[in-house]
Formats: structure tokens, C-alpha cells, sequence
């Protein structure tokens, strides 16, 4: 759990005029769980998507497996996010056409395994998360919480290096979010992938081993997270 | 919460030891003190004399800590009456976390007492994550879990507390230096 897998060092991103990063380092350990939590507005979204590859950061670097990711063209990009992470948002974002299970089958079928292989994995996730007895269910027939446990399970089903979670518990009730932290995190230790995961309930961010403040588009060592 | 009820709880499940009664108060009550022998046989001493426990075997080998004891009728009955009665709400403003607070912001600086909430913010923190991760743990009972969201709840509007006192201190510190 030592090796670094993921390190970013002097990140900044702006949007227009508006400075949401102003110089961030973070390092994840391989089967490392972290968690970037801190006020409202603190820059934690901007941080996860410029870690997973989504955002391009202005200045510093993201280097994962040795390879400064924040270089490379957006298709490199985007084939990584396919390949070895894993994204899931606040609001799952499945794809409304289509039944639970082939929404989690998805990504399987993208990366080029057969309809049937898909198939059982996806179920088999689907039953990790607890929504099983959904599988033929259209999104649009299910709960929120049911559809980020197959938001969750879609995140995890190519068993990726690193996940990028984005307050994925922020639209769920207590008992939901808990419960799909904990499927979560006991997949994440099975295949000793490694977690980065945005919130800011301290009762989240305690799945993590470790946690990074931000304030203001800076880390803050004291951890008070204080707006302002 | 008295640990005389707590004993008359775990003995409603079958006689035990004083020693199994310590063991299975701490592992249900992660959050408790851990409760001293001396206290335990006090306690099973004091509801012995009122009749809600009685010693139903002891052990041949070894001596008086390997008394087992049981629940009486009466003793079931307490019990019942006691899980019916609603605690009175009160708030955990009579715990030491906030005395100190209040100490260290009257008697000493606001640096000290940012200090002592930053630290004290850690160890929250820290415990938390201890906590978490006994329920996350695989086969985890549903007794640790409900014992381990008790105590999470309650450190989590601790720590509520502490960021608003922290955030307060520092308005109070842009005052001070303005
Ligand atoms: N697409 C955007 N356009 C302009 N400003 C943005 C955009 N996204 C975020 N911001 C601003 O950047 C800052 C950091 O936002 P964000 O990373 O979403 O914070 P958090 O996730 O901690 O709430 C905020 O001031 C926010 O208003
Ligand atoms: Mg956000």
C-alpha cells in the first residue's frame, strides 16, 4: 500500500477569471482509500475531475504509473477512463434507454468482451450492490438510490485501478449512502483497487484511510476546512 | 445509561460470568468506557441484593469470578419497565470535550484553544475511520453495526460542533487583529 499509483503535484485549473485550484499535491497509494472533502465550493469536483483526467489542469502535473496523464491527447484520456479508472457522480447518469443490467454491462462490451461475459458480471455486481431484482428494470422505473447502486456497481464492473467518486452518497438517505459505501469499499479492498472519494460528511470521508481538506483551492494541513 | 440496566440486558440472553458480562459490555458499547471488574461485581452484588439477579452455578476450578448469574422474573420485569421510559433528550453539553473548550477559550489564547480544537478535531477524526471501518469489515454482526452508527452519530455532531466553534474562533481572531 506504499507505492504511489496516482501523484499530482502543483495543480492549478481557473475557469475564466475564477481561480478553482490554486496549487494542490495529492498522492494515492495503490489500494489506498482517499477522501478530498472541505467546504462547499472549496474546488474538491475540480480537483477529482482533473485527477481522473476529465478536466485538464492549467499548471503541474498527474502523473499515474509514471506517465504525466495531464499531457496526454483527450482520446488517450478517454481510453484510460474506460480502461483502468472508474468514474461515478453524485447523480449516476445511467443511460435511460437501457435495463440495469446492460447499463452495467456497458463499459464491459466498450472494452471488447462478448454480450454473454458481460452479462454475468454485470449481474454479479448488480447482486454485490444489492439490486439484483432489478436487472431488467429501466432506470426511469427505479429510486434514486437504487440507481446509484447501479451507478456504483456500472464504476466498478471492469474492476478499474482507481475510482473517482464524486459525493456519490450526496442524493442518497443515510441508510442507502452507508449501505453502498460499504459495498463499495469492501469491492475496492477485495481487488485492491484504490479510491478517491469526494464529500463533504465527515461520516463519509471516515471510509477513507486518509483525507485531504481543501480550502479555498488549497490544502489545509489543520484540516478546519473553514469557508472563507 | 446505568450499567446495572446494561448487566440486566446482556443477562436476558442466558446466565454468564462476571468476566463474560465486561467482555460482551465492551464489545457491544465501543464507545463506553470499558467497564472495570470491580464495578462489575458491585453492580451484580447490588441487583443480587434486590433480587433482579440470582447465582445459578459456579465454575469447580477456580474461584468467585467464575460465579455465573441469571435474570429473576423480577429482574425481566425492571428490564421492560426500563426500555419503555424515554430518555430525557439531553444534550451532551455536560461532556469534558466541551468543558475544555470553553476552559481553553476563557483561560488561554485563542491560538491555544485553535490548537486544542484542531487536535481534538483529529483524534474525532481518527476515531471515526476506526469505527467505520469495524462496520465495513466483512461479516460484521448487525450488533457491532448499530453499536458503531451510535457512536459515529454522535462524534459526527461533535465534530458539527467543533467546525462551527473553529470558525467561530477565527472571527473572533479577524476581530481581535483587524
Ligand atoms: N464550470 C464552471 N464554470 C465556472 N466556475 C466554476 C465551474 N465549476 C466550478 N466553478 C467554480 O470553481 C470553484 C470550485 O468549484 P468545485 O470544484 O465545484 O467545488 P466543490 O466541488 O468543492 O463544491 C467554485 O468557486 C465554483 O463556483
Ligand atoms: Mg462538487
Amino acid at each position: 500500500m506504499s507505492e504511489a499509483l496516482l501523484t499530482a503535484t502543483g495543480v492549478t485549473k481557473s475557469y475564466g477569471a475564477t481561480p478553482a485550484l490554486r496549487g494542490v499535491d495529492v498522492t494515492v497509494a495503490a489500494g489506498e482509500i482517499v477522501a478530498i472533502t472541505g467546504p462547499s465550493g472549496c474546488g474538491k469536483s475540480t480537483l477529482l475531475h482533473c485527477l481522473a483526467g476529465i478536466l485538464r489542469a492549467d499548471q503541474g502535473s498527474i502523473v499515474y504509473r509514471d506517465q504525466d496523464i495531464n499531457l496526454w491527447s483527450e482520446a488517450s484520456r478517454s481510453r484510460l477512463r474506460r480502461t483502468e479508472f472508474g468514474v461515478l457522480f453524485q447523480f449516476g447518469q445511467l443511460v435511460p434507454e437501457l435495463t440495469a443490467v446492460e447499463n452495467v454491462a456497458l463499459p464491459l462490451l466498450l472494452a471488447g468482451s462478448g454480450r454473454r461475459e458481460a452479462g454475468e458480471a454485470a449481474l454479479g455486481w448488480l447482486d454485490r450492490f444489492g439490486v439484483a431484482d432489478l436487472a431488467e428494470q429501466r432506470p426511469g422505473a427505479m429510486s434514486g438510490g437504487q440507481q446509484q447502486r447501479c451507478a456504483a456497481a456500472r464504476a466498478l464492473v471492469t474492476e478499474p485501478r482507481v475510482i473517482f467518486a464524486d459525493e456519490p452518497t450526496g442524493a442518497l438517505d443515510q441508510l442507502n449512502g452507508e449501505q453502498m459505501m460499504t459495498a463499495m469499499v469492501r469491492a475496492v479492498r477485495e481487488q485492491d483497487s484504490s479510491l478517491v472519494l469526494v464529500t463533504h460528511e465527515a461520516s463519509i470521508a471516515a471510509y477513507a484511510d486518509r483525507e485531504i481538506v481543501l480550502r479555498d483551492g488549497a490544502a489545509d494541513p489543520s484540516g478546519i476546512g473553514i469557508p472563507g | 445509561m446505568s450499567t446495572a440496566h446494561v448487566l440486566l440486558g446482556l443477562l436476558a440472553a442466558g446466565p454468564r460470568h462476571g468476566y463474560d458480562l465486561k467482555r460482551a459490555h465492551d464489545d457491544r458499547f465501543p464507545q463506553a468506557k470499558p467497564l472495570a471488574y470491580g464495578q462489575v461485581y458491585a453492580t451484580l452484588g447490588r441487583l443480587e441484593r434486590d433480587g433482579l439477579v440470582v447465582r445459578s452455578g459456579q465454575d469447580q476450578e477456580s474461584g468467585p469470578e467464575r460465579t455465573s448469574y441469571e435474570l429473576t422474573d423480577l429482574g425481566r420485569e425492571r428490564l421492560d419497565t426500563w426500555l419503555t421510559e424515554v430518555e430525557p433528550p439531553a444534550p451532551y453539553v455536560s461532556g469534558t470535550l466541551f468543558n475544555k473548550v470553553v476552559v481553553a477559550l476563557l483561560a488561554s489564547g485563542i491560538d491555544q484553544a485553535t490548537g486544542y480544537l484542531t487536535a481534538q478535531r483529529a483524534a474525532h477524526v481518527t476515531r471515526m475511520r476506526e469505527l467505520t471501518a469495524i462496520k465495513t469489515r466483512p461479516g460484521a454482526n448487525v450488533g457491532d453495526v448499530v453499536a458503531a452508527d451510535y457512536a459515529i452519530g454522535h462524534l459526527d455532531a461533535d465534530l458539527r460542533w467543533l467546525r462551527t466553534t473553529l470558525a467561530r474562533v477565527a472571527e473572533l481572531q479577524k476581530e481581535v487583529t483587524a
